[in-house]
C-alpha cells in the first residue's frame, strides 16, 4: 500500500468530511464504499418466525442462489417489531452452522465410531425395530384384567421446538401405535 | 403487559431470558408502570427495573401468601369483582381440615401413597354472601395464611420488612376499577416439588386484586420455546391427548362413558360440558370412518395410562431394561434433564436410539464422549445401543405453525429446500408411518388395527414436501356439508359428539376457518384495533385475552374507562368491545339460566371463568391440584432451612425417587446437613438456549458465552477462597462438577433464620463431548430427580451444594470424591425421602376445644 496523502489521512478526513467521531465517511474506502448489503441483492425475503424462545419474534429470511444469505427481524410484527436477540440475530448460522450434519449416520451395537447409512434404509431399519420393539414390549391387560392395549417399549422425547402440525403427527401415530410414553420439554 | 400499571416479574429474567418481549416491559415502565423484579440473583431485568427484591430461592409461596394476608387484613380487595367472580362465599365441607389444623397437612392425606383424597375439600351446599360464615372460602384462606407476616417473611425469604411493605403497596396502589398489575415468571417458578402451588398463590392474589382478564392483568407464563405451548395443547406429552383431554387411565376410564364423565359432565357448567363433541371430533380426526358409534368411536382401542409415565419415569424404566427405543427430537436429554448421569445411563440400556438434530448433540454421541466414558466408568466397545443420527430441517426449510407463549399461532413460510439428507419431523414421521403400516399390513393381529384405521393420507406442496397445511386443516376440523362433502368449521362450537364433525384439536378449531390459513395472516403490526388481531391467530377462538367478561362489572359497564376493553351493548343485546368476547355473546349481565341446563347454557351472565365448573374463579381449589386446595410454603427436597411454618418440612404429595443414583442431600436439622451447606440456582443466559443444541454450534454465540461459570457473591469468595476467573468444583450428592468462578455482588448472602445462606447461580447451556464449539461440565449433572405431583416436573431451580477452590479431580478420583462427601454427610436413599416430618405433630386431628382464635395459638 502506498503512502497516504497529506488529505488522505483519518483526522484531516475527518475534519474535510465533518465527520467528528471518525465512525462515518471518514472511515470509508473505495472497497467498503462499493460493498452492498446482502438484503439488497437477496432473490427473495421469506416471512418467518423466530426458533428460539417462545416469545415469536418475526423474522425476513433473506435467500440468494437458494441459499439463505440473512435473517433480519420482521418490523412488521406486534410482537417483534423489527428487533431479534443475539440468538434470533445469529438463526443465519443455525441454519449454515459449520458443525451442522447433513447426512444419516450409523453406530452399530458396540462399534467406535459412526457409519454412514443412506436415509432410505435408515428410516426402514427404525420402522422394523418399531414394530418388533412395540410387539416385544405389549401390554394387554393388566394384572386386574383391565384393558391397556399399549406398548412400554417405545418412548419419544422432543417437541417444543417442532411445529404443531408435526407434534400433531408424532402423537397420532405413537398413539395408534400404543406407545404411550412420549414426552417434550413441557414437562422439564 | 404494555398495559400494566405495575409489573411484577419473580421466577424468571425476562429481560435476559426473553429479551424482545421485555421491550413491553419497557413501554409499560415509559408510560409510568413501576417495573420490580423478585429474584435470587441481580440480573439485567433488575438493572433497569425500579426496585429488585433478592428472594431465597424456593420461598416464594411465602412471599405471595404475605400478600394475600395483607390484603385481606388491611381490606385491600376487589370487593365487587371478588364477590361477583370468585367463589369466596361458597361453603366447604365441614370436614375440611387445613395446613393449620394439622401440621402441613390438609385433610385426606395417606402416608403410605403420598396421595390426597379430596373428598373433604369439597364444597358443601349453598354460600354466605356476607362471607362470615367459618366455613366460607374466604374465610378458610384467611385463617390460612394469617400466620404469613412480613417478620415471617423476612425469616423465609430474606427479604426486609421494608422491601415487603415497598412490594405490597406498589402492588395494591395499582390494582382496582382504574389500575391493574401483572405478574411474569418462567421456569423459576415451575421447577420445584410444588411449582404449580408457586403459579396458584399468584392466581389467589390476583384475583382478590381484580387483576385478570382486563387488560394489563394476569398471570403471564414466559414460556422458553418456540412452539413449547404448541407442543402443550398439540401435545407430544403422555397424559394429554390434544385440546387437554386427558389419555384415558386404566381403572379410572374403563369405558367412554366413564371417561367422558371424568372430563367434564354434562350437568357442570362451562365449556368442558361439551367434552363430548371434543373427543368424537378427535377420534374422527384421527380414524376417520373406523371410528363409529358402534365402537364408542374407538375409545376401546386406546392405549391406557397406569401411573405417571413422564420422561424421568421412562428414563428410570429404561435403567431397569423395561424401554427397547427411544426417539430424541430435538432435544438433548444427556445435558438438559436433570440428573444427567441418570439420563446417560439410561441410554446406555437402550436397544436402539434415534435422534433427530441438526448437529451431533450429546445425545447423540455420549456413547463415544459421554463424562462416563472420558473417566473409563464404561466402556464404548462394551455399550450395545445402536444409535441412529438422521439430520433435520432448521425453522427456514420447511413451512409450519409455533404456538408462542400468549397462545399465538404464527405461520412460518419455507424459505429454501432442506438440504443434503435433512427432513422435517412431518416429512420423517410420515414416511415412517407409511414404512410402519406396510410392515404390518397383512398381519391380521388385531394389536395393528389402529395403526392401519388411522388416516394417514397427506399430500405433498408445490414444493415436494408433505403439506403441512393439510396438517393445519385436519387439526380445524371438518363437517359433513348438505351434500355429503367436508367442509371446514368456523369454530369449536360446531363440534358434534355424533361422528358428523372432525376436529385434531378442538381448541384450535377456527384456525382454518372459510380455508384461510389464519396463522399466516400478516397485516402489518397486526391492524389498526387495540388487540392486533390481524396478524396471526389466538386459541380458543381468536380470543386475545383469557375469561375477558370479568373486564366488565357484574351489569356488563367497564370497570373504568381507563380499562375498557369487553362491555354489554344493551342496544345490540350482546358483548362488544376490544377483543372477541371470552363469553357466550348474547348472555346478558343479569341473565340467571336454570343451572340443569348444563354446559354453556348454564353459565349465568356474570360467570366469566367459563372452563369452571361453576364458572366462578377458585380461590381455594375443591378440585384439580393433588397437593392441596390452597398454596402452602414448604422447604425444597433439599433445603439448609427448616420449615419455619410447619412441623412438614418438604411438600408431602411431592413425587420422590428413593434410588441410590438419586441421593440427596440432609436438609436442617438433620445430621449432616453443613456438608453441603449452600443453595445453587440453574438459569439461562441471553446468548445460549437450553442444552445448547441450537447455540453453542454457533460461533457468534459460542464466542460470546464461551465458558462454563458460577456467579458467588464476594463473601462467599472469601469464606471459601475462590478467585474470580479462577476455578471451582461445585459438588451435590449426584455428581461433581467443576466451573469458571465469577465473583459478583449481583449474588446476595441472606440472612434466613438467624443465619447466613449463600446462593450460588449456574447457568446450565453446557455439557461434555467432543463436537460443540463449546464445551463445558452440565449444571444438570448436580440435580436430582423430585416431581411436582401436579405436572411432574423437576425440582431444578434449588438443590444443596459445596464448592470449593481449584478443578474437580479427574477420574475414578471423581467418584470418590463423591463418595467421600455422601458418606461424611450421611446419605442415604431415605435422606430427605420420608413423607412425614413429625408425625405425632401433623396426624392427629385437633381436639374440638382447641381455640383457634386464641392469639398465638399453635398445636405445635
Amino acid at each position: 500500500m502506498g503512502r497516504l496523502s497529506t488529505l488522505q489521512w483519518p483526522v484531516v478526513r475527518q475534519l474535510r468530511t465533518g465527520d467528528r467521531t471518525g465512525r462515518g465517511v471518514a472511515a470509508t474506502s473505495p472497497t467498503t464504499r462499493d460493498l452492498q448489503p446482502r438484503t439488497t441483492t437477496a432473490d427473495r425475503v421469506v416471512q418467518s418466525v423466530c426458533p428460539y424462545c417462545a416469545v415469536g419474534c418475526g423474522q425476513q429470511v433473506y435467500v440468494k442462489d437458494e441459499k439463505v444469505v440473512q435473517i433480519e427481524g420482521d418490523p412488521d410484527s406486534p410482537i417483534s417489531r423489527g428487533r431479534l436477540c443475539p440468538k434470533g440475530s445469529a438463526s443465519e448460522q443455525l441454519v449454515n452452522a459449520p458443525g451442522r450434519q447433513y447426512e444419516v449416520l450409523y453406530r452399530k451395537p458396540r462399534g467406535t465410531q459412526w457409519e454412514r447409512l443412506d436415509r432410505d434404509s435408515a428410516i426402514e431399519m427404525i420402522a422394523q425395530r418399531f414394530v418388533q420393539s412395540r410387539r416385544n414390549r405389549w401390554q394387554e391387560r393388566d394384572d386386574e384384567g383391565r384393558i391397556l392395549r399399549r406398548t412400554m417399549g417405545i418412548a419419544s422425547l422432543g417437541g417444543a421446538t417442532l411445529d404443531n402440525e408435526e407434534n400433531y403427527l408424532i402423537k397420532k401415530l405413537f398413539t395408534a401405535a400404543g406407545a404411550i410414553q412420549i414426552e417434550n420439554q413441557a414437562r422439564i | 403487559m404494555a398495559n400494566a400499571d405495575c409489573i411484577v416479574l419473580q421466577g424468571g429474567n425476562m429481560a435476559e431470558a426473553h429479551p424482545v418481549g421485555f421491550q413491553w416491559v419497557a413501554e409499560a415502565k415509559a408510560r409510568g408502570a413501576k417495573v420490580i423484579h423478585v429474584d435470587p440473583r441481580f440480573t439485567r431485568t433488575s438493572a433497569v427495573a425500579d426496585k429488585h427484591i433478592a428472594i431465597r430461592v424456593g420461598s416464594d409461596v411465602a412471599l405471595l401468601g404475605a400478600l394475600i394476608n395483607h390484603v385481606l387484613t388491611h381490606d385491600l380487595w376487589f370487593r365487587d369483582y371478588v364477590l361477583a367472580y370468585t367463589n369466596a362465599a361458597r361453603l366447604v365441607s365441614a370436614d375440611f381440615r387445613d395446613t393449620e389444623d394439622l401440621g402441613g397437612l390438609f385433610s385426606g392425606f395417606d402416608p403410605e401413597t403420598g396421595t390426597y383424597d379430596n373428598t373433604t375439600w369439597a364444597y358443601d351446599e349453598g354460600s354466605d354472601d356476607t362471607l362470615q360464615d367459618p366455613r366460607t372460602v374466604f374465610q378458610i384462606l384467611k385463617r390460612h395464611y394469617a400466620r404469613y407476616t412480613p417478620e415471617l417473611v423476612q425469616q423465609v425469604c430474606g427479604i426486609s420488612e421494608a422491601d415487603f411493605i415497598y412490594l405490597a403497596d406498589a402492588v395494591t396502589g395499582n390494582s382496582g376499577r382504574e389500575r391493574t398489575t401483572c405478574w411474569a415468571y418462567a421456569t423459576g417458578w415451575t421447577q420445584h416439588t410444588f411449582g404449580a402451588q408457586f403459579i396458584r398463590t399468584a392466581a389467589v392474589l390476583q384475583l382478590l386484586l381484580g387483576n385478570v382478564g382486563r387488560p394489563g392483568s394476569g398471570i403471564m407464563a414466559l414460556r422458553g420455546h418456540a412452539s413449547i405451548q404448541g407442543s402443550t395443547d398439540i401435545p407430544t406429552l403422555f397424559n394429554l391427548f390434544p385440546g387437554y383431554l386427558p389419555m384415558p387411565v386404566a381403572g379410572r376410564h374403563d369405558t367412554l362413558d366413564a371417561y367422558l364423565a371424568a372430563v367434564g359432565n354434562t350437568q357442570q357448567k362451562g365449556f368442558w360440558a361439551n367434552a363430548d363433541t371434543y373427543f368424537v371430533s378427535l377420534m374422527k380426526a384421527y380414524f376417520g370412518d373406523a371410528a363409529t358409534a358402534e365402537n364408542d368411536w374407538y375409545f376401546d382401542r386406546l392405549p391406557r395410562l397406569t401411573g405417571p409415565h413422564s420422561t424421568y419415569e421412562t428414563a428410570m424404566a429404561m435403567i431397569d431394561d423395561q424401554v427397547e427405543g427411544y426417539f430424541v427430537l430435538g432435544q438433548n436429554p444427556a445435558v438438559g434433564s436433570a440428573n444427567g448421569k441418570l439420563q446417560r445411563e439410561a441410554m446406555r440400556h437402550l436397544k436402539w436410539l434415534v435422534v433427530r438434530d441438526l448437529s451431533l448433540i450429546e445425545s447423540a454421541t455420549w456413547w463415544q464422549d459421554s463424562p462416563e466414558v472420558l473417566s473409563g466408568e464404561v466402556r464404548t466397545e462394551d455399550i450395545e445401543t445402536e444409535v441412529f443420527f438422521l439430520p433435520a430441517a432448521t425453522h427456514v426449510e420447511k413451512a409450519g405453525s409455533f404456538t408462542q407463549t400468549q397462545r399465538l399461532l404464527q405461520w412460518r413460510h419455507q424459505a429454501v429446500q432442506p438440504p443434503g439428507e435433512c427432513q422435517s419431523e412431518l416429512d420423517f414421521f410420515l414416511e415412517l408411518g407409511q414404512r410402519i403400516r406396510s410392515l404390518v399390513a397383512d398381519s391380521g393381529d388385531e394389536r395393528d388395527r389402529p395403526l392401519l384405521d388411522m388416516t394417514w393420507d397427506y399430500p405433498d406442496d408445490e414444493t415436494g414436501n408433505p403439506d403441512p397445511q393439510a396438517v393445519l386443516r385436519e387439526i380445524n376440523g371438518y363437517r359433513t356439508g348438505e351434500h355429503g362433502q367436508r367442509e371446514l368449521v368456523s369454530g369449536f362450537g360446531e363440534l358434534k359428539a355424533d361422528g358428523s364433525t372432525s376436529s385434531g384439536c378442538w381448541i384450535y378449531a377456527g384456525v382454518f376457518a372459510g380455508d384461510e390459513n389464519k396463522a399466516a395472516r400478516r397485516v402489518p403490526g397486526g391492524g389498526a384495533g387495540v388487540s392486533q388481531s390481524q396478524w396471526g391467530w389466538a386459541w380458543p377462538a381468536d380470543r386475545r385475552i383469557l375469561y375477558n367478561r370479568a373486564s366488565a362489572d357484574p351489569d356488563g359497564k367497564p370497570w373504568s374507562d381507563r380499562k375498557k376493553y369487553i362491555w354489554w351493548d344493551e342496544e345490540q343485546q350482546r358483548w362488544v368491545g376490544d377483543d372477541v368476547p371470552d363469553f357466550p355473546v348474547d348472555r346478558a349481565p343479569h341473565s340467571r339460566p336454570d343451572p340443569a341446563l348444563g354446559g354453556p347454557a348454564a353459565l349465568g351472565g356474570d360467570d366469566p371463568f367459563i372452563m369452571q365448573s361453576d364458572g366462578k374463579g377458585w380461590l381455594f381449589a375443591p378440585s384439580g391440584l393433588v397437593d392441596g386446595p390452597l398454596p402452602t410454603h414448604f422447604e425444597p427436597q433439599e433445603s439448609p432451612v427448616r420449615n419455619l411454618l410447619y412441623p412438614q418440612q418438604q411438600s408431602p404429595a411431592r413425587v420422590i425417587y428413593p434410588r441410590e443414583d438419586n441421593l440427596d442431600a440432609p436438609s436442617a436439622g438433620e445430621q449432616g446437613a453443613d456438608v453441603f451447606p449452600f443453595v445453587f440456582t440453574t438459569y439461562r443466559l441471553t446468548e445460549h438456549h437450553t442444552a445448547g443444541g441450537m447455540s453453542r454450534w454457533l460461533p457468534y454465540l459460542s464466542e460470546l458465552q464461551p465458558e462454563m461459570f458460577c456467579e458467588v457473591s464476594p463473601q462467599l469468595a472469601a469464606e471459601r477462597g475462590l478467585v474470580n476467573e479462577g476455578w471451582a468444583t461445585i459438588v451435590s450428592p449426584r455428581a461433581v462438577i467443576e466451573a469458571k468462578v465469577l465473583v459478583t455482588e449481583r449474588m446476595t448472602p441472606l440472612t434466613i433464620d438467624g443465619r447466613t445462606v449463600h446462593q450460588i447461580g449456574l447457568p446450565y447451556h453446557w455439557g461434555v463431548g467432543n463436537e460443540a464449539l463449546v464445551t463445558g461440565d452440565a449444571a444438570n449433572d448436580l440435580i436430582g430427580v423430585t416431581l411436582d405431583p401436579n405436572v411432574l416436573i423437576q425440582e431444578s431451580k434449588v438443590g444443596s451444594c459445596d464448592i470449593v477452590a481449584g478443578r474437580r479431580p479427574r477420574g475414578a478420583a471423581a467418584e470418590a470424591l463423591l463418595a467421600s462427601y455422601n458418606e461424611r454427610a450421611g446419605v442415604t436413599v431415605q435422606t430427605d425421602n420420608q413423607r412425614i416430618t413429625d408425625p405425632p405433630a401433623e396426624l392427629h386431628d385437633p381436639a374440638p376445644g382447641d381455640d383457634r382464635d386464641q392469639e398465638g395459638w399453635t398445636r405445635w
